[in-house]
């Protein structure tokens, strides 16, 4: 009997002598994100990370039509499927209330990383939870606003300009305002150039997601749109709803309804990016996260492409986009996670970082002399940056989100009703959801 | 070579019999007749309870709390018949409910008369109708994602073919097509797709309600002189009428509950417009995770759709036994 044991015995302990080495190495972290340009520079950049730890990286990027329920399914059945998420900024409240994440204030005091290093936009955004208080539950990832680009080349041709400044007696040139802004979308609108019918502008105006609610609250702020009073918190009768919300929730409808390229009632960020490269329009709404890729275009990049940050109108904000990178509290590797976050942290990785193609929110990074020229979007990125706000990160976002969807896509796309009334429904309909959460 | 396979199925089951342990060949010996038969059927329902049935006591109990999939840790408080209560009262649930009408409505009507249509022509037998019945069908074999997928493209107001056919017969600018985004037409691009897609389903159906009507009976009429248009309307008419019932039937249950199609093609929109009752339940479930209230909304539509197939299938069986 014994004798048959030997060989079995044998080979086994062959096989684990021959694997030990892989086990002892094979420690593999998965990290979840969406499927975009940066993601893939991310993939580039976590190499450095493996060959200094031997921690292998592996991830899962979903498309960004399905990020958000991919993800939040994921976390609220509590798999383990990644190690490491980098969510979306409006996560934060309900993965810090629900237990998703892991709290990384103990770390970061731990490991010296201290947060303000980083963009104080981005760790309010990103990381911070309840807002505006040091509790951490996040790195800041990647840094994002809404911006725009337009076509510097059809800008500059001395027939347009010319013809521009005949009819509205300006120079043609990037928009201060938002008077501007459709001046110039009027003016390419129906516009033949090259033999071709081009468009004034694209927006955001999807419904699935959050596109429209990108897009509207983008431009609201500048109007005076305000989540709620600023001494009284969840109060938001007159401020999400006020007379100057209204007014620019009625330009933003104006703004679709004379210059978007036809059949624009469902675009986001890739379809606007689509229109932008396709050559269908003279300026597009988007995250800066494109702007790499359209200046890299061999059709309307380089010297075609220009970039500017959102127009002014009373206030001057853009729409806040952009990740914090954080650990899943129900990850079995939650060392060697945090040793990733250490590794992301330091500013010649973060650097590295800008130049793949992401966006550094270190300030070592983009406060360095030659962040600006280091190319030609940083400026329009920075500038953006500063003046960002970002939509409710409350537990309950994504009600508050579906809420804000439907009322603005209803009224701009639809044309259902008027602005004070899809403005008054959403005050309404947010006054319930905080109602039943008992925060009012 | 029957031969052959009948001695070869035959050493397989000598072999397998020789293979199987004698105790087991005991026990199985010692199981009654009904032990067996349940045996068999064990792992059906036990996937049926599973997956089936487990889910909608679970969905009941659900619908009666404020359960949100989102906020596990948070309390689970029963609410009685809040949810119920809220969906009933909710003008937007009521909305959505009257664009399913609208859509299913609309997609029976057409289907059922142009599936009709194409059945009595198709029963003709004319030359090369075996061919004509293969092309007709090509659309329901189509996986309905493919489907959503490129009739948007062909809905496209710049490249689509669509637009581009109207615009040939119109006059109208392409541009101007806007199937998918206009208010108004929206809802009619579904259900043209819709009727594209399933009109086939509906001949086929019909197609056998045709078939399976004697011939003796349109001999005899002609016998009685009758025109054709009587016969159409006393013989071939109410004999198909269960068969037209039935395709009635299945696709009004389909359509009650059409997602993908719609959720492809306008995703809702625009605006609510094209916003049926389960995109208006996915959004409830899955996207503002009041899974308690869309657990109730998922009952009422089950109720619903259970209900009035019941009231259906009654008027069915009376046609049949007239």
């Amino acid at each position: 009997m014994l004798k048959q044991w030997i060989p079995l015995l044998g080979a086994t302990a062959v096989c684990a002598f021959m694997s030990a080495p892989q086990a002892a190495k094979a420690e593999q972290l998965t990290l979840c994100w969406a499927a975009w340009d940066p993601a893939n520079a991310l993939v580039e950049l976590s190499k450095d990370f493996t060959t200094k730890t031997g921690i292998d990286m592996k991830f899962e990027f979903v498309p960004w039509t399905s990020y958000a329920d991919r993800f939040l399914n994921e976390l609220n059945s509590r798999g383990k499927l990644c190690d490491l998420i980098i969510g979306d900024s409006q996560w934060v409240g309900g993965a810090a209330e629900n237990g998703h994440y892991v709290k990384l204030n103990d770390f970061f005091a731990k490991e010296g990383i201290s947060m303000d290093d980083f963009v104080p936009a981005t760790v309010v955004g990103y990381s911070e939870w309840p807002k505006n208080t040091p509790n951490y539950w996040a790195l800041p990832a990647m840094g994002d606003v809404v911006g725009w680009t337009y076509r510097k080349d059809w800008f500059e041709r001395p027939e347009i300009q010319k013809e521009f400044k005949a009819k509205y007696g300006w120079d043609l040139a990037a928009p201060k305002t938002y008077d501007q802004l459709k001046q110039i979308a009027e003016f390419f609108q129906k516009r033949e150039i090259d033999g071709k019918t081009v468009y004034g502008a694209s927006i955001y105006t999807e419904r699935g997601s959050e596109g429209i609610t990108m897009g509207v609250t983008n431009v609201l702020y500048d109007w005076g749109f305000m989540y709620e009073n600023p001494k009284k918190p969840y109060d938001m009768q007159g401020y999400v709803n006020s007379p100057d919300a209204v007014k620019g929730l009625e330009f933003y409808k104006a703004l679709y309804d004379c210059c978007t390229p036809p059949g624009a009632s469902n675009v986001y960020m890739v379809e606007s990016a689509d229109a932008f490269k396709s050559g269908q329009v003279a300026m597009q709404m988007n995250f800066a996260f494109t702007w790499p890729g359209l200046y890299k275009d061999e059709k309307v990049g380089g010297d075609r492409i220009g970039f500017f940050p959102n127009p002014a109108e009373k206030y001057h904000f853009a729409q806040l986009g952009g990740q914090g990178i954080s650990v899943v509290s129900y990850s079995d590797k939650r060392d060697a996670a945090l040793q990733y976050i250490k590794w992301f942290a330091q500013p010649d990785v973060q650097a590295k970082w800008w130049q793949l193609g992401g966006y550094s929110c270190l300030k070592a990074v983009v406060d360095a002399p030659d962040f600006k020229t280091s190319q030609p979007y940083a400026p329009a990125f920075l500038e953006s940056m500063a003046i960002v706000k970002d939509f409710w990160a409350e537990p309950s976002y994504a009600e508050l989100l579906q809420a804000m969807q439907k009322r603005v896509h209803d009224y701009v796309i639809a044309g259902k009703g008027t602005a004070k009334e899809a403005l008054d429904g959403l005050e309404k309909d947010w006054t319930e959801i905080f109602e039943e959460d008992g925060k009012i | 070579m029957t031969i052959s396979n009948h001695s070869l199925a035959d050493k397989a089951a000598e072999a397998a019999a020789r293979a199987t342990p004698e105790r087991l060949v005991g026990r199985v010996r010692a199981l009654s007749d009904r032990a067996i038969a349940w045996l068999f059927i064990a792992p059906t329902i036990v996937l049926l309870l599973a997956i089936n049935i487990f889910p909608l006591f679970w969905a009941i109990y659900l619908s009666f709390t404020n359960y949100r999939a989102n906020r596990p840790n948070a309390e689970v408080k029963h609410v009685g018949l809040g949810n119920y209560s809220r969906v009933l009262n909710d003008p937007d649930i009521w909305a959505s409910m009257q664009t399913t009408a609208h859509f299913v409505f609309w997609t029976i009507v057409l289907q059922t008369v142009i599936g009709f249509t194409l059945a009595y022509l198709i029963d003709r037998k004319f030359r090369g109708h075996a061919f004509w019945t293969t092309l007709i069908l090509i659309p329901m074999m189509l996986s309905p994602a493919v489907v959503g997928n490129f009739w948007r493209f062909l809905y496209e107001p710049q490249i689509g073919l669509f637009a581009y056919a109207i615009s040939f017969l119109t006059g109208i600018p392409t541009s101007e097509i806007q199937m998918l985004g206009s208010v108004n037409l929206a809802p009619w691009a579904i259900i043209i797709v819709d009727t594209w897609m399933w009109t086939p389903y509906v001949m086929l159906i019909c197609l056998a309600g045709l078939r399976s009507i004697p011939d003796y009976i349109y001999e005899a009429a002609e016998v009685d002189r009758a025109s054709n248009w009587r016969q159409f309307w006393s013989i071939t008419v109410p004999m198909a009428l269960p068969f037209i019932m039935l395709a009635v039937l299945f696709r009004g249950i389909e359509n009650f509950k059409m997602f993908d199609m719609v959720n492809l093609l306008t995703g809702g929109g625009p605006g609510s417009t094209t916003e049926v009752a389960s995109i208006t339940l996915k959004r409830d479930a899955f996207e503002a995770w009041a899974t308690g209230r869309s657990s109730a909304f998922a009952i009422v539509l089950f109720v619903a759709v259970f209900g009035l197939a019941n009231i259906y299938v009654k008027a069915l069986n009376r046609v049949k036994q007239r």
